[in-house]
């Protein structure tokens, strides 16, 4: 790629197009985990995940190796996952309990579960040189800054800009969406990731989640085989209905692309969006029922209108979290390199809710989510082809000009015109916050 | 000897309608109520109400079986192939009435597009004797590898 392009970010994202680059180029991904994933706030986990003083997960926030842990106060503290020593990392394992200190596997350099230095060995021969326990750079660094939203941990490496609340904006509803499903107004971690790879860009995982048309394109398959199933199933059941579980995965193909059209896309500063519309939001069945009156005890009546009828089927947090929180499912993205990204893919219990919720949701995270997934399987097809598309000479452009024009801004919220849910306003709207964060990168 | 020569010729061919793709076979081996169940890891007692990579009924076999088969399955299309070996079969319980539970052990290599990837762990079977030879009330994949990373996901059963 020519070399003035590099050095000009702004020039490569254009009111409906961007250039293939952005997706495939190397050096375009350091210098954007630099300026995007390693300066905004990322998200780092659930505070559930880390009940115990000394629990700790690790988590990867663009190309840096970090720990989130429980300090003994009980606050959670995210530091970077290296000694500082001989810059050995220190937590090896994906989660566990490092008892009352983190001990180096190398040397056996002790630090406090905030990072400080707790005991150097064979003190003694650090006499006299720099270094010493009082020595900042002796402790273990810490994330800039950590903020934890309604039991959501976040991040950011860098010491300026918004803070949390500030750069999610009106984003934020999927947290409160998700606990305000709670009767108790909280939600914790199912003990359970999966994790999957793709062989794409990061940003291709992104823009396909709030991408209303290709569900019906790519997912047909698996539609029509669950409605197949579902026929017969509510025949069987006479005059009765499939499982939902069965509805979730049907309406991929059921659900038509004029209705997708009826859904809108509403974009935010920093890149993050929403999808409305849930497929099967308000269920009138017994489970359901059940549900709401636990609801309405704990909420009253009209608060308890106002939570379930948020119209949410997705949430995308830029640049690495897409939220769906009527089902109360995260997906983490984190980018492993230019073409390659692995999702971690969580589910949450409404705390108060009874069982039959939580299974609900869980059918749809054992069915789209798991390692065998009906859904994401074609997904991943298309981010491998395109990723490999991109790549090739057969053209410079990537078009997001889906009905480019008839955005509709507002107080600085740009929705999708009236009917037009299938709009490719989201992917606009991504690319517009990148180039925002990239356009002084050098 | 009997019981143990016949457990291992079902589950030789059980694999075998994998690898030849015979899928409504397959799933023809499950009794009415069985399931086909693959943790996320080894420390979980059950399927049900718990995060699963698979915890199938036969009508989710079924599901999955029409979208593979179906034109557009995309992620289906390339090359793609499946071997299975099944070995250190033990029966660890035998009934009066002839059903068994037995574990094994087994390793899938499977080829798609060009890439190669190798699945292996244990299976643990409770089978149902009928008059027409085992049933699979429970199969359960005990995978060494279930925790790992996917790069890429899986298809079919394993």
């Amino acid at each position: 790629m020519p070399q003035e392009r590099i050095s000009n970010f702004a020039r490569m994202v254009e009111a409906d197009r961007v250039r293939k680059e952005v997706y495939t180029d190397a050096q375009i991904f350091e210098r954007e985990m630099e300026r995007i994933h390693e300066t905004v706030w990322i998200y780092c986990g659930h505070e559930s995940q880390v009940p115990k003083a000394g629990d700790y997960c690790t988590v990867q926030i663009g190309r840096q190796p970090m720990i989130m842990v429980r300090g003994k106060n009980g606050k959670v503290n995210v530091l970077y996952n290296r000694c500082p020593h001989r810059g050995n990392m220190i937590c090896g394992d994906r989660e566990g309990n490092t008892g009352e200190q983190f001990r180096c596997s190398y040397h056996a350099w002790t630090f406090q579960l905030d990072g400080k230095l707790k005991n150097i060995p064979m003190k003694s021969a650090y006499e006299g040189t720099r270094y010493e326990k009082d020595n900042p750079d002796c402790s273990v660094k810490k994330a800039a800054r950590v903020e934890n939203y309604r039991g959501f941990v976040f991040a950011s490496l860098s010491s300026s800009g918004p803070s949390l609340k500030e750069f999610l904006g009106k984003s934020i509803v999927a947290f409160d969406d998700m606990c305000d499903r709670a009767p108790a107004g909280e939600v914790e971690v199912v003990p359970n990731c999966f994790r999957v790879i793709q062989h794409s860009n990061w940003k291709l995982f992104l823009e396909n989640q709030l991408d209303a048309l290709h569900p019906s394109v790519v997912h047909q398959s698996t539609g029509r085989a669950a409605h197949e199933v579902e026929k017969i199933l509510a025949k069987k059941a006479r005059g009765g209905a499939a499982p939902l579980s069965y509805h979730m995965l049907s309406a991929f193909a059921t659900v038509t692309i004029d209705k997708w059209d009826d859904f809108q896309t509403l974009n935010y500063p920093y890149g993050h969006c929403i999808l409305t519309g849930y497929m099967g939001l308000r269920p009138q069945d017994p489970d359901t029922l059940a549900y709401d009156k636990v609801m309405i005890k704990a909420y009253g009546k009209k608060r308890f209108e106002k939570i379930v009828g948020v119209n949410i089927h997705h949430v995308l947090v830029y640049p690495g979290l897409s939220v769906q929180s009527p089902l109360q499912q995260l997906r983490a993205v984190r980018p492993l390199g230019v073409d390659r990204t692995l999702t971690e893919i969580w589910h949450f219990r409404l705390k108060g809710a009874p069982e039959a919720i939580y299974r609900r949701s869980l059918a749809y995270y054992n069915l789209v989510n798991s390692p065998a997934t009906l859904i994401n399987a074609d997904d991943l097809e298309n981010f491998w082809k395109c990723h490999q598309g991109l790549s090739s000479d057969g053209g410079d452009w990537v078009s997001l000009a889906r009905h480019h024009g008839r955005d509709i801004e507002k107080n600085g919220v740009v929705s999708s015109g009236p009917k037009m849910g299938t709009s490719e306003a989201p992917m606009r709207n991504q690319m517009k916050a990148w180039a925002h964060f990239m356009k002084d990168a050098r | 000897m009997k019981a143990q020569h016949d457990v291992e010729q079902f589950l030789y061919r059980q694999s075998e309608l994998l690898d030849t793709r015979q899928w409504q076979k397959w799933i023809d081996l499950f009794t009415p109520d069985g399931i086909y169940w693959m943790p996320p890891d080894a420390s979980y007692k059950t399927w049900d109400g718990q995060p699963a990579i698979f915890a199938e009924d036969k009508n989710l076999m079924t599901v999955r079986m029409l979208r593979v088969l179906h034109p557009d399955a995309w992620s289906q299309r390339p090359l793609w192939g499946t071997n299975h070996v099944v070995s250190n079969v033990c029966i660890r319980k035998e009934n009066k009435n002839g059903d068994v539970d037995v574990t094994s052990r087994f390793h899938m290599m499977e080829l798609r597009r060009d890439d190669v990837r190798h699945f292996a762990g244990s299976y643990f079977h409770k089978l149902k004797k009928t008059k027409r030879g085992y049933s699979i009330q429970l199969q359960r994949v005990d995978m060494t590898n279930a925790q790992a990373a996917y790069d890429y996901v899986l298809q079919v059963w394993v």
